[in-house]
């Protein structure tokens, strides 16, 4: 019995420093790798249309995707010679495991700028992209407020901070699934009332497709306005990687290319990219690559 | 209680492991109901899997051929096909198609239900051919003695065969309800809010993977442990002395 035990306690101490291992390791100069491979591995979603979607070849396209075709061109100009990009897709709930683990050099995965995720990853400043949480709920749910999800099932994504804190702690039944597909199809096979996502992501969904979402609308007030922030990894941040995105990223916000893409890729105008613009030519401080005072989601 | 709790807080607080599960009541709640549903579900499952084992066994010696075939159709349907892909059919497509053949709005069964029946029929699938190889282990002398006392076939397969067939499955069978707990963790792609459910929404709000992962790691290896030490009681119990010891 004690032999056994020991035995247990010696593989979990194993596994404890492995972990530890694996998490704390650093990786100064992920920049430098990037140059020397000529390749720049980026975690990208392929589920949130149109920031990051599949188009009818299968092929990976969409805003986001766009903002890092940029960036490699950017990257190119530096390195004097083609940094070609790997795409790796990412889900909201292992973007930044992947990133920690070393299996991806960045991504810019539609991932809101919280400030618990800042201990985890690298968020560059500043960020590109701005949502907010509702639910989008059947006609016939019943749901008007944020009190009246209480009790109701409401379908939701893995992974998403708000499930908790918008969802739970409002009496909600979440039912979350791993991928925004079998959210949809669960949502419109009646199998929650509601959808609890970015407000982002209901909106193409109106335009493109509303015969399939007419019975549906945003029920809930907008709330949590976060901004969207790319990642690299936390050692990365104040490294030459994060000095170059973060250089990229205030330039599309000073030449409005952001703007450009919202509107190529059929996205509503959010007035926060307007002002970002705005604020970014001005030389307002929130459009360098440091956290803001007061910046706390 | 409420000493342990603070003592966890303190732990994040000083040593930055982050157990929420410990001192965030909302976070505790949802893990223990968790750990509950895996629990539950794995119970149901087994029982159903035994039953549809001990049936499916029986019907493989049927003398008539279409129901030893359906027996065998079954089996190849559910031992052939992966768990994930079984529950994902099931919940996405099944339901889909009795839900609008019966005008039923929100699906026929919810995730939970879906699961139970997925994995009962898979575990259930292996559960026919062991028992069928714990029957065909028994001498033929010995059910001809039986029927030579008067038995008819139930009766010989419910007081003889059977009996005799589990002490020398009951290795093969540890197995594969092992496994059917183990693969219990499938259901949280349907959003059954089993362990590894709860575990990964935790996580994710919590930011605290690797102590979620230790967690979860320890709670299985003592639902195994625990149903491991079972069967071996049983297996002992049931031990006859000079037959599959």
């Amino acid at each position: 019995m004690f032999k056994n035990l020991l035995k247990i306690g010696i593989s979990m101490a194993a596994v404890a420093g492995f972990a530890a291992v694996t998490t704390s390791a650093t990786y100064a100069g992920t920049l430098e790798d990037i140059f020397a491979r000529g390749k720049l591995v980026v975690g990208v979603k392929a589920d949130y249309a149109p920031w990051g979607m599949r188009d009818a070849d299968g092929k990976v396209v969409g805003m986001e995707h766009d903002m890092i075709a940029d960036f490699a061109k950017r990257l190119s100009a530096k390195a004097g010679k083609t940094i070609a990009v790997e795409k790796v897709v990412v889900v909201a709930s292992n973007r930044m495991q992947f990133l920690e683990q070393g299996k991806i050099d960045m991504f810019i995965a539609t991932m809101s700028n919280k400030k618990g995720r800042r201990k985890v990853v690298g968020i560059v400043q500043p960020d590109y992209y701005s949502s907010g949480v509702a639910v989008l709920a059947h006609k016939d749910s019943g749901i008007s407020s944020w009190e009246t999800v209480k009790g109701k099932k409401i379908c939701g994504i893995q992974g998403a901070w708000y499930n908790k804190e918008h969802g739970l702690k409002n009496g909600a039944e979440i039912i979350a699934f791993k991928g925004v597909s079998e959210v949809e199809k669960a949502v419109l096979d009646g199998r929650c009332v509601g959808w609890l996502y970015d407000d982002s992501a209901f909106i193409p969904r109106k335009v493109n497709a509303p015969e399939k979402w007419k019975d549906f609308s945003i029920a809930t007030p907008v709330v949590a306005n976060v901004p969207w922030g790319a990642a690299v990894r936390l050692a990365d941040r104040q490294a030459p990687l994060g000095k170059a995105l973060s250089e990229a990223i205030i330039a599309w916000h000073k030449s409005g290319l952001l703007i450009k893409l919202e509107n190529k890729w059929g996205i509503p105008a959010t007035t926060w990219l307007a002002e970002m613009q705005k604020k970014c030519n001005a030389g307002d401080k929130i459009c360098n690559d440091k956290y803001d005072d007061g910046e706390s989601y | 209680m409420d000493v342990i709790w603070e003592f966890f807080r303190w732990l994040y607080d000083t040593q930055g492991i982050n157990l929420t599960i410990f001192y965030d009541d909302l976070d505790r709640a949802r893990f223990l109901k968790g750990i509950w549903t895996t629990i539950h579900l794995s119970i149901v499952a087994i029982v159903i899997s035994l039953m549809i084992g001990v049936a499916g066994a029986w019907l493989q010696m049927s003398k008539m051929i279409w129901l030893r075939n359906i027996v065998q159709g079954y089996i190849q349907f559910f031992r052939n096909t992966p768990p994930l892909i079984q529950l994902y059919f099931f919940y996405f497509a099944v339901d889909a198609t009795l839900s609008s053949v019966l005008g039923i709005k929100g699906g026929v069964l919810d995730g939970y239900g879906w699961a139970v029946v997925s994995l009962s029929f898979f575990a259930g699938a292996f559960n026919v051919e062991i028992f069928r190889a714990g029957v065909e282990a028994v001498p033929q002398s010995t059910v001809e003695a039986a029927e030579a006392l008067g038995y008819n076939r139930l009766q010989v397969y419910r007081y003889v065969t059977l009996p005799l067939a589990f002490r020398v499955c009951l290795p093969a069978l540890n197995n594969n309800l092992i496994n059917l707990l183990k693969t219990t963790t499938v259901a949280y792609a349907i959003a059954v809010p089993e362990t590894i459910y709860v575990a990964n929404q935790i996580w994710s709000d919590e930011y605290n993977v690797l102590e979620m992962m230790n967690v979860v790691w320890v709670i299985y290896i003592s639902l195994v442990g625990f149903l491991v030490w079972l069967m071996h009681k049983w297996e002992k119990s049931l031990k006859v002395p000079g037959f599959g010891q």
